[in-house]
């Protein structure tokens, strides 16, 4: 029963803190948002340490057996993400609650960011095709708004490609699910991939399939689908743009693995290699974006697409070693990124830019923000005791497994580039003589050095302690290849 | 512009639409209707409401701002569903029971409620600022 209850509390409890807080004053709504983060938090990390155990559990929604109703269900991957994504969104919000101005918090930014994070423990638990659907438009009714809040021009500009492309991932998504119902007559993703694995590959399911796919890659911004990304998140304040990169783009992902794997027992080799090649394309026209980019947000916004590449790479290999090496990445990257946003978010607040060319000497005057900044870069970019090098390191084991040479090179070539990129941010932002004045004359917001400087220890405990978690993302790889132990939780018997 | 024909039509069409709506709200479990179709008649009423008698009218009426409507249905929805973990039940289970006057009752009855509470304030909410625009 407590199994059970801790199922759909990710959901609840958020959605709960929003309804209460709307009609309510902003400090009731901020002091909602982060009691009902915090009770987020407890239930996520409870779920995480049942499923740690090895334990896949479901609930059956309203008591409806399995195919029928709507079945809520976690294994390690949902739990390890969702205990991840809950612990930054906690700490981005407390930074939120500093960097936001106090104009754009009235329009109820909290209850959104709630709904959002409702939204993503939805689409993490469901085990239903449509039901996820649904979370997704739930997630981005949510984004929409935080994207545009305030409405600045460019943030509208941004808004507009973000929501259309994200609606004709939508129709895409629908098109996906009528095919699948009509040609097997379910959308429980467990019953779907017991009924499909005993048949052959049949035209409809392979369209679907399809459409499915390009739905999560459009939605997880993969080459050549994510030209909204760098468009878009730049505009919104940084707290924001971190919590997107965060959630939204890995939701994709998420999905993308989940359907993937439970769908396609062995997939062709053609889908594969036209993987593979999307996941190389994706990583080095993210990190060739980056490059060209001076601007941090914008920078890191095609970087958010580069990694991105990365965790598809993982699952294009269809191994347990390449699906170990997606699912340590998804934590590392979260974090490391969420840092990289937050210290663009204090550079902002000292001098009204995020231009690099502008910005300069902030290692004297900001030190621990120097610091931060440099354990989120070099973690990002992969240096050794860092998190970032052991997620690389499982995915080129993985390569070298498969013998996916293409993918070791542009793997390895990214991340030389990542590391030209992620220096190039920390000697302009701190180390180069200074080239303007700071504009804020106050101290960095306490809130604000937290959740920074706790994002980025962060980043070098995953480092620190990489092994337990490795072997945690292990077993969530080999659950997800395996699949029995979904199929028994969700459907019994054997 | 007020309209005299409006006028008096709104006076008798108003609270009938009302009850149509709660009418069509009950009757949704088993027959079609239900919190959503009766919502959007409820809204229609408050609509012709507005145009017979201007929007600041409406406004008293409603006595509340739209958003409460939303806040409430939700909540109405979302705690429909807790009340079977008190008999040990899954998330939403419904669960009926008989009261004097008002026969079957359940957890259902009340997410259709919180449904026709969300949709009543979400048009509403939108039809308001429109008009004021």
């Amino acid at each position: 029963m407590i199994r059970e209850m801790l199922l759909v509390l990710p959901v609840l409890v958020p959605l709960a803190a929003a309804i209460l807080s709307v009609p309510g004053s902003l400090v009731l709504q901020r002091r909602a948002a982060m009691v009902g983060l915090t009770g987020h938090l407890v239930a996520s990390m409870l779920l995480l340490a049942v499923a740690a155990r090895g334990e896949v559990f479901a609930v059956q929604l309203a008591a409806w057996p399995a195919p029928f109703g709507i079945t809520f269900v976690a294994d390690t991957f949902s739990g390890l993400l969702l205990a991840s994504m809950s612990l930054i969104t906690w700490l981005v919000l407390l930074h939120s609650t500093a960097s936001i101005p106090e104009r754009l918090q009235r329009l109820t930014f909290f209850p959104l960011a709630m709904v959002l994070l409702a939204g993503v423990s939805g689409a993490l638990l469901t085990g239903d095709l449509f039901n996820l659907y649904v979370w997704f438009e739930v997630l981005l009714m949510a984004s929409f708004i935080l994207l545009t809040l305030g409405a600045e021009r460019p943030q509208l500009e941004g808004g507009l490609k973000y929501v259309a492309l994200n609606l004709i991932a939508s129709a895409f998504f629908l098109t996906g699910v009528g095919l699948l119902y009509g040609s097997t007559g379910t959308l429980n993703l467990a019953d779907l991939s017991r009924r499909t694995s005993e048949l052959p590959l049949s035209f409809p399911r392979i369209a679907a399939v399809l459409f499915l796919l390009l739905s999560f890659g459009i939605k997880a911004a993969v080459f050549p689908l994510f030209g909204w990304l760098p468009a878009s998140y730049h505009t919104p304040p940084a707290a924001i743009a971190a919590l997107f990169s965060a959630l939204l783009t890995k939701v994709g992902v998420y999905s993308m693995i989940r359907v993937g794997t439970l769908l396609l027992p062995q997939p062709p080799e053609a889908l594969t290699n036209a993987l593979l090649g999307v996941a190389g394309l994706t990583m080095v026209t993210g990190v060739l974006g980056a490059v060209a980019q001076t601007e941090m947000k914008r920078l890191l916004s095609f970087h958010i697409v580069s990694q991105i590449g990365y965790l598809v790479l993982g699952f294009a290999l269809y191994s347990v070693a390449g699906l170990t090496g997606a699912i340590y990445f998804f934590v590392h990257v979260s974090v490391a990124k969420a840092v990289l946003f937050l210290v663009a978010g204090e550079l902002e607040r000292q001098y009204r830019t995020t231009d690099l060319t502008e910005l300069g000497g902030s290692y004297r005057t900001s030190p621990t923000l120097a610091a931060a900044c440099f354990v989120g870069a070099m973690g990002l970019a992969g240096l050794p005791p860092l998190s970032g090098f052991f997620a690389k390191l499982q995915l080129v084991v993985a390569t070298l497994e498969r013998e996916a040479f293409f993918s070791l090179v542009a793997a390895l070539l990214v991340s030389m580039l990542t590391l030209f990129s992620m220096c190039k941010i920390w000697a302009e932002a701190f180390w180069k003589a200074p080239t303007s004045a700071r504009v804020a004359a106050e101290d960095w917001p306490p809130a604000m050095r937290f959740a920074t400087v706790g994002l980025a220890l962060l980043t070098l405990l995953l480092g620190t302690f990489a092994e337990p978690l490795m072997t945690l993302a292990q077993q969530a790889a080999e659950q997800l290849l395996d699949r029995q132990a979904y199929l028994q939780a969700v459907l019994g018997g054997p | 512009m007020r309209s005299l024909i409006l006028l008096t039509a709104s006076r008798l069409l108003f609270p009938l639409l009302l009850l149509f709506s709660v009418f069509l709200l009950l009757r949704g479990h088993n027959a079609p209707g239900g919190g959503f179709v009766g919502g959007l008649v409820a809204a229609a009423a408050l609509a012709l409401h507005a145009l017979a008698h201007g929007i600041s009218a409406t406004r008293s009426v409603v006595a509340v701002a739209p958003l409460n409507f939303v806040a409430l249905g939700l909540g109405c929805a979302l705690g429909s569903g807790l009340v079977g973990w008190f008999w040990q039940q899954p998330y939403l289970t419904g669960l009926w029971t008989s009261l004097p006057l008002l026969g079957k009752v359940g957890t259902p009855l009340l997410f259709d409620l919180g449904v026709y509470l969300l949709v009543i304030g979400m048009v509403a909410h939108v039809l308001f600022l429109l008009w004021e625009e």
